[in-house]
């Protein structure tokens, strides 16, 4: 969305500039439980973009001040590696990062029972091993999968994914070159089961119509995900 | 990293069952409509040695934002752009919940917000603002203060924003034989403005929709949408804020309920610079 005009065209016979169709999703895979030390971790990858996670908890708090009488507090980080993007990224936490994590913390405040673990913290994190584009919405994934597979109850799997719009045409899951050079980008993220959006924003700009028609394109992307997701998890206690 | 606000005050369940009862009848604590905002109330040129400035009120919510406009490096892959910087500071004046310090996460969510408003928009021609292509431009400093919070700091933000944006002018100069700038006297020449930009945020409680929620329902709100929005009616941006989640039915409700009031602060902009 930067107003430049892309190196090569991004839609060519209905085609992409990496060859997918408008309503194709990029190649995914998923692992579930691939750190030794974290209670629940989750690698997923998405074309490109890479993302591990991990989730400690409910554990006790590191400071005294932190506790809710009520529930588990939630602390998470979304962080790029530095080697992640094409220039090297300080480590230094910058306004998007600290932006998305707030973000991506409410979203998971939606799915996650706190109420069962009040005066403890669930620690999630998520790092940006290789950034391609949509990395909000495979970091929000790869947290949900993290949090299934330390058992934190939830009342859902979330899901993320990016619609974004290119030569003016709605798109699905935008890469870095489409979200670039394209005029919107927008992600989401739902509790599929329970068609909750837990995480919503726009960069870029929409007719009223095409915001409709790309919220049922993000909503077609999702379920696709979310029965990844479900399939992972599934044949991680399938072999128990 | 992001925590869990635990030092938020707790909300009696009997304040939040009254705003939810309430709001099921079609009303609100302070006697308006779902769909109703506060009075806004803009003043311009609010703070004196800024280059464009306005104080919006928007209910007892005050939000100052000033513009400075001072000669600068461009970004090296937009040589012949001029550069837009928005930051906001949640003061401690304006909430005993509001600490002294560098701006946390939600004062850098605003600022976020209303940058990419603005800026995917394209409501500052940026084109214009080359002193010297590829060396000097023109940087454009948005700062929003929070003054005073009584709730919908993103719609008072956006609008003290392009309001000051709107009343901003580019300093007298000019430019010496070595390429640097010198200012020369009083900013004159308008700012290119080429789009108002105004926000609209839904706060989702229950089955319900509130337009502009105050403090006392931001509280208890499940979560807040903000919508933004072109003269014309094109969606700018958009941001959920909030924990809580929004029934996925419901967001196009919402959105239609935003673009029926998107003219309300549009208006109030339209008006502070008619007199």
């Amino acid at each position: 969305m930067s107003g430049k005009k892309p190196p090569f065209p991004l839609l060519k016979d209905g085609k992409r500039h990496d060859g997918r169709g408008p309503m194709d999703l990029r190649p995914i895979q998923m692992k579930v439980g691939i750190l030794h030390n974290a209670d629940g971790s989750a690698w997923v990858k998405m074309g490109r973009t890479e993302v591990i996670a991990a989730a400690y908890g409910p554990r006790e708090p590191p400071m005294k001040a932190m506790i809710l009488p009520d529930r588990a507090v939630i602390r998470f980080r979304y962080h790029m590696a530095p080697f992640s993007t094409d220039e090297r990224k300080s480590p230094a936490p910058s306004r998007r990062e600290i932006e998305l994590s707030k973000v991506i913390r409410e979203a998971l405040e939606a799915t996650i029972l706190t109420h069962l673990f009040p005066r403890t913290v669930i620690d999630v994190f998520a790092e940006v091993i290789q950034a391609d584009g949509g990395t909000r919405t495979a970091a929000i994934t790869a947290a949900s999968l993290a949090l299934a597979d330390a058992g934190i109850p939830m009342k859902g799997l979330i899901a993320g994914v990016a619609v974004g719009k290119v030569e003016g045409q709605l798109v699905l899951d935008i890469d870095q070159v489409e979200d670039e050079y394209g005029e919107a980008d927008m992600p989401v993220a739902a509790i599929v089961g329970l068609r909750k959006i837990v995480l919503l924003q726009l960069n870029g700009v929409l007719k009223p119509d095409e915001f409709l028609k790309a919220l049922s394109m993000a909503w077609e992307g999702l379920k696709r995900i979310y029965e990844l997701e479900r399939s992972v998890l599934g044949s991680k206690y399938k072999g128990v | 990293m992001s925590i869990t606000p635990f030092n938020i005050p707790i909300v009696p369940k009997l304040k939040k069952e009254t705003i939810y009862s309430l709001a099921r009848k079609g009303s609100r604590i302070d006697k308006r409509k779902l769909d109703q905002f506060r009075e806004i109330k803009i003043t311009l040129g609010a703070a004196g040695k800024a280059h464009g400035s306005a104080l919006v009120e928007l209910g007892h919510t005050k939000v100052l934002a000033g513009v400075k406009i001072e000669p600068g490096r461009p970004f090296s892959d937009m040589p012949d752009q001029g550069v837009l910087n928005v930051s906001a500071e949640f003061l401690p004046i304006a909430s005993s919940e509001f600490e002294p310090g560098p701006p946390d996460e939600n004062a850098i969510e605003v600022a976020r917000v209303v940058d990419r408003a603005l800026r995917e928009s394209q409501a500052i021609d940026l084109g214009k603002l080359a002193i010297i292509p590829g060396e000097k431009v023109w940087v454009v400093w948005v700062d929003i203060n929070v003054l005073d919070h009584d709730g919908n700091l993103f719609d008072a933000s956006m609008l003290a924003a392009m309001a000051a944006l709107l009343d901003a002018k580019i300093p007298q100069h000019e430019i010496l034989e070595d390429g640097s700038v010198r200012i020369i006297g009083p900013p004159i020449e308008p700012l290119p403005v080429k789009k108002r930009v105004v926000s609209v945020t839904i706060g989702a409680l229950g089955n319900v929709f509130l337009v502009d929620p105050s403090l006392e329902e931001e509280a208890v709100l499940d979560t807040r949408i903000m919508f933004s929005f072109d003269e014309e009616g094109n969606l700018v941006g958009m941001q959920k804020t909030g924990a809580g989640w929004l029934d996925w039915d419901k967001v196009a409700i919402a959105f239609n309920i935003a673009r029926n009031k998107y003219t309300v602060p549009l208006r109030a902009l339209q008006g502070a610079f008619k007199s």
